[in-house]
């Protein structure tokens, strides 16, 4: 450069902030932008949010100890006990506070481990291609034919009873090879491109072009199979759960399901019982959901139903009307 | 005045996107009379296919033909009703598009494909519209043999001259063509050409030809149009808009294609990029890289003025 | 293409052959020919254009000269040294920085998570050009150099902020980055709008004018190849056919698969049906084991022995060879 491109343009008063504050400050407007005129995007997010802090501020918000006796059984939602109290006697209401925080950690937990494993094989398997990607390929196919449930189901008739770690864990490590087979064929699409090509010949460490340049380009769907891999953990957990093969000592929402059968709430009329997990995990569930229905509005921008569709229908129908064809 | 065989008056057609209504076609007027080859030419985003599609009322949402008329022998398209409209589509106009295979199911066989077509329009028996196929498949120079081939099974070529015979399966009185070489190597191109000659002598057909190719343009077509940023911005005969340009546009666009025998000098094309059509400046919509910019091109957007007989150019300095 | 007065030969190519295994199974491998005895010399501050359609190997050629692909057969030669050697001592960056390449698509050759400044900053930082003030003076003095004003602005945007031409001139200022003696230019301008291709030509031939950076101009647009190249090198199915000073080539083709092109080419004004010459045929997939002339089967002037051997280079003039047995 320094022979042969002289420098006779003035250099400019160098205001390049740093790339990272460049990218915090591009990633909080991309949110910014990401709600705006994303009903699905907003009620998710609001959703979740609520049910966030209510596990996360359990203590605060209730009094009552979820794991003791506070009052007579069955009794109907009132003042005291906003969401009635069961068979034994315990708060609903602080039970299901605190069972959100056992419920969420274990998905979450399972989610994380999920999504690691999916994308280090998939993006390993897609990068490097090969006799590598065959034998990735293959264990993905192996772990994907796996009987979750019923792999957890004998695990926790053999071993009496799973605990929730385990539980997150085996949840974890038998649900990752759907994601890592989107995550593989993204990868390989993104390795044709020429920007890549472009690193490879410029001279950048395989590490570097893996990290820098393919992951972030991947973060959409990581991000998507991370909430699925989420929604779906916690449904089994709930599902283990109300089988009596989870913890029935820990408060979870898969266990009070779990007391609310076994002591046929619906049945004698205490509804409450047995309706507020289910609502409440339905209600988590339905949030995930229309947070991953709203990143796909992202990053497909098709399938963006926004204003402006209004917009072109007002527009048609007054242009069908001049036309007389309406 | 010999009669038009198509007439479009007025025609707008927006673009309706989240950041605004784009209008990718503004008041666009001319005429394509019977057996003659109109050519437009214009860069990506000038409204040149956006135009060509709505003669056929192509679009979806959201898209939206906002105003004007197209007239096809007096009627007007636009007010069709649906069976209306069927029937005028592939029988009265036919499309070819750019990549044959975007148009082309690759899961039927050719012969199929054709035999769909033209069972579609007419009440023949299966066996007279094979018959009919495989003779369309000879006047574009494939063997009858090939029927039964997938379109993934043939080259480049030989499919798009698959999808000139489906085009020419109703024989239209119009077709379409938008970009139909692009996508082609230079001595395919030069047979499919060969073949529209032959194929036009035989039928009479009018073609409305689309491409950023002016020398291919120039070859082809008998008057030309240059769209830029949704205007019509230069049309007349392609002789004398490629030897005596008015548009500063045209100028340059033609001055962007070397030629193999001219003399080797330095060109220069045009500078800046085409404009966004969300963002289109007061005035005309060519200053901001024009050469010969004035004053008044800053206020008043330019109207088509006769230059000669049949010969219109939108520009301030005429 | 040795000329007595020579310049300096920069990167020389000897009987390159580049061969890719076709079909699924990986025990019964068969091969077709991409590259097939391909030489040419590239020398300092001279743009040399490799003309061919689809399947010529001219891409490819490329690539096996930045080292996508390695070579099946021949010899590459860089400023004298075979380029194993530039690989063995630990000299592939090196190699690297000094043989750069563009490439066709400018909506795929940048990373849309990324800005221009980092695509330009990465590769000085890799080939460690100074600290990062240093640097981010280069970045603003490259995006200036290539014609992308104001820099400092344009450095904060993000791909997807510029048009088609103007992603091609930041690929471009990329390539400068590392100060390469060569740039391979894969079909630069093809995807580009057409009042802009000229603007990067142009910006091109200054870079080889002014800074005396080699070019090896890879289209199917002999026009182009013309008008920017002093040299021009013709590719059939692979093989290098005719080459030479570009006018002698393009104005007076010897090869028949030349005239071919040249006949093929849309002119205005010349308007009607244009008869070829050449025979309707396929493009052949060219294998190891295949023998003759790749364009025998079309050529108007085959001969018998057309058929059975690849023919030897004629020397036409002092800058202008020919591959054909029956001239």
């Amino acid at each position: 450069m320094n022979n042969s491109i002289t420098s006779d343009a003035k250099p400019s008063i160098p205001h390049h902030e740093s790339e990272f504050r460049q990218k915090c400050r591009a990633a909080w407007m991309k949110t910014k932008a990401f709600f705006h005129g994303n009903p699905p995007g907003i009620i998710g997010g609001f959703l979740i949010t609520i049910i966030l802090l209510g596990a996360l501020f359990a203590p605060v918000l209730t009094t009552h100890n979820p794991d003791k006796r506070v009052a007579r059984p069955h009794v109907a939602p009132n003042a005291e006990h906003v969401l009635g109290t069961t068979r034994s006697g315990r708060d609903v209401y602080s039970q299901v506070l605190y069972g959100a925080r056992k419920t969420l950690s274990v998905a979450l937990f399972a989610g994380i481990i999920a999504t690691v494993i999916a994308v280090s094989v998939g993006v390993t398997s897609g990068y490097f291609g090969g006799k590598i990607d065959e034998w990735m390929n293959f264990i993905t196919n192996v772990f994907l034919v796996f009987p979750q449930l019923p792999l957890l189901i004998v695990l926790a008739a053999f071993l009496g009873q799973v605990g929730s770690t385990l539980i997150a864990l085996l949840l974890g490590i038998t649900s990752w090879p759907w994601g890592a087979r989107v995550i593989r064929s993204q990868t390989m699409a993104i390795r044709s491109k020429e920007f890549i090509i472009s690193a490879e010949v410029m001279g950048e460490s395989k590490m570097r072009i893996i990290l820098v340049e393919i992951l972030p380009n991947l973060i959409s769907i990581v991000f998507g199979g991370f909430l699925g891999t989420v929604i779906y953990a916690m449904g089994a957990e709930a599902g283990l759960g109300i089988l009596g093969l989870g913890d029935a000592t820990e408060v979870s929402w898969g266990s009070m399901l779990y007391w609310a059968q076994t002591s046929s709430s619906l049945y004698t009329g205490a509804w409450w019982e047995m309706i507020v997990p289910a609502v409440a995990l339905a209600a988590t569930g339905g949030a995930l959901a229309l947070l991953n229905m709203s990143i796909d509005q992202v990053s497909n921008p098709k399938l963006k139903t926004g204003p402006h569709i209004k917009v072109w229908k007002k527009l048609k129908k007054e242009a069908d009307m001049r036309r007389g064809l309406v | 005045m010999s009669e038009a065989l198509l007439e479009i008056n007025n025609l707008c057609v927006d673009y309706v996107s989240p950041n605004g209504i784009a209008r990718a076609v503004n008041n666009v007027s001319l005429t394509i009379k019977p057996g003659e080859t109109l050519g437009i030419a214009g860069e990506s985003g000038c409204g040149k296919s956006t135009m060509a599609f709505a003669i056929s009322r192509l679009h979806k949402s959201p898209a939206l033909i906002s105003e004007g008329e197209i007239l096809y022998h007096g009627r007007d398209i636009l007010k069709m009703s649906d069976k209306e409209l069927r029937d005028f589509r592939w029988n009265e106009t036919s499309v070819v598009f750019q990549s044959a295979m975007n148009s082309l199911n690759p899961v039927i066989t050719i012969g199929e494909q054709l035999t769909d077509v033209i069972l579609a329009h007419r009440q023949i028996s299966y066996k007279e519209a094979c018959a009919k196929a495989a003779e369309l498949l000879a006047i574009v120079g494939i063997h009858a043999d090939r029927m039964k081939s997938f379109p993934h099974q043939l080259s480049g070529g030989m499919r798009q001259r698959v999808v000139i015979a489906v085009a020419l399966a109703l024989e239209p009185k119009l077709i379409i063509m938008d970009e139909p070489t692009t996508a082609l190597d230079v001595v395919v191109e030069r047979e499919i050409l060969n073949e529209l000659y032959d194929l036009k002598e035989k039928f009479g057909f009018s073609i409305l030809f689309i491409s950023h190719d002016l020398s291919l343009m120039g070859e082809i077509a008998d008057r030309i149009g240059v769209m830029y940023a949704g205007n019509l911005i230069e049309i007349g005969d392609a002789k004398t808009v490629f030897s005596q340009p008015s548009h500063p546009y045209t100028k340059g666009l033609i001055a962007s294609f070397p030629t193999i025998h001219g003399p080797k000098e330095r060109l220069y094309g045009i500078p800046g990029d085409p404009v966004n059509l969300l963002r289109l400046p007061t005035g005309c919509n060519f200053q901001d890289r024009c050469s010969e910019c004035m004053e008044i091109c800053k206020k008043d957007e330019p109207v088509l003025v006769d230059v000669k007989t049949d010969y219109q150019a939108a520009c301030h300095k005429l | 293409m040795d000329t007595t007065n020579n310049p300096e030969v920069l990167l020389s190519v000897k009987n390159l052959i580049k061969d890719f295994p076709i079909g699924q199974s990986s025990s019964k491998k068969s091969f077709m020919r991409a590259v097939n005895d391909v030489s040419f010399d590239l020398c300092k501050g001279e743009a040399l254009a490799i003309v061919g359609e689809s399947g010529s190997g001219k891409s490819t050629g490329a690539r096996v000269l930045t080292r996508i692909y390695d070579k099946t057969d021949g010899e590459i030669i860089f400023k004298g040294q075979p380029l194993q050697e530039f690989i063995d001592d630990n000299g592939s960056l090196e190699y690297a920085r000094q043989v750069q390449m563009i490439f066709q698509d400018p909506f795929g050759s940048l990373n849309p998570v990324h800005s221009i400044f980092h695509h330009i900053a990465r590769p000085l930082l890799i080939h460690k050009r100074g600290d990062k003030k240093v640097i981010e003076k280069l970045v603003y003095e490259l995006l200036e150099l290539v014609g992308l004003f104001p820099a400092v602005e344009t450095a904060e945007k993000y791909p997807h902020e510029l048009s088609g031409g103007q992603r091609q001139r930041v690929a471009i200022a990329r390539a400068l980055a590392v100060d390469p003696e060569v740039i391979l230019a894969d079909e630069p301008i093809s995807m580009l709008d057409v009042s802009v291709r000229l603007g990067i030509l142009n910006l091109m031939a200054d870079l080889k004018d002014k800074h005396g950076i080699s070019f090896m101009y890879i289209t199917h647009d002999i026009a182009t190849a013309r008008y920017f190249a002093e040299k021009t090198a013709v590719m059939y199915v692979g093989h290098m056919v005719e080459w030479g000073n570009s006018d002698k080539v393009t104005q007076t083709p010897q090869h028949p698969y030349t005239q071919l092109l040249l006949s093929a080419v849309p002119e205005a004004g010349k308007s009607g049906r244009r008869e070829l010459g050449a025979k309707k045929g396929e493009i052949p997939l060219w294998k190891p084991s295949s023998e003759g002339c790749p364009f025998a089967a079309r050529c108007p002037r085959a001969l018998d022995k057309c058929s059975a051997s690849f023919p030897a280079v004629t020397q036409l003039a002092d800058d202008h060879f020919i591959r054909c047995h029956n001239i």
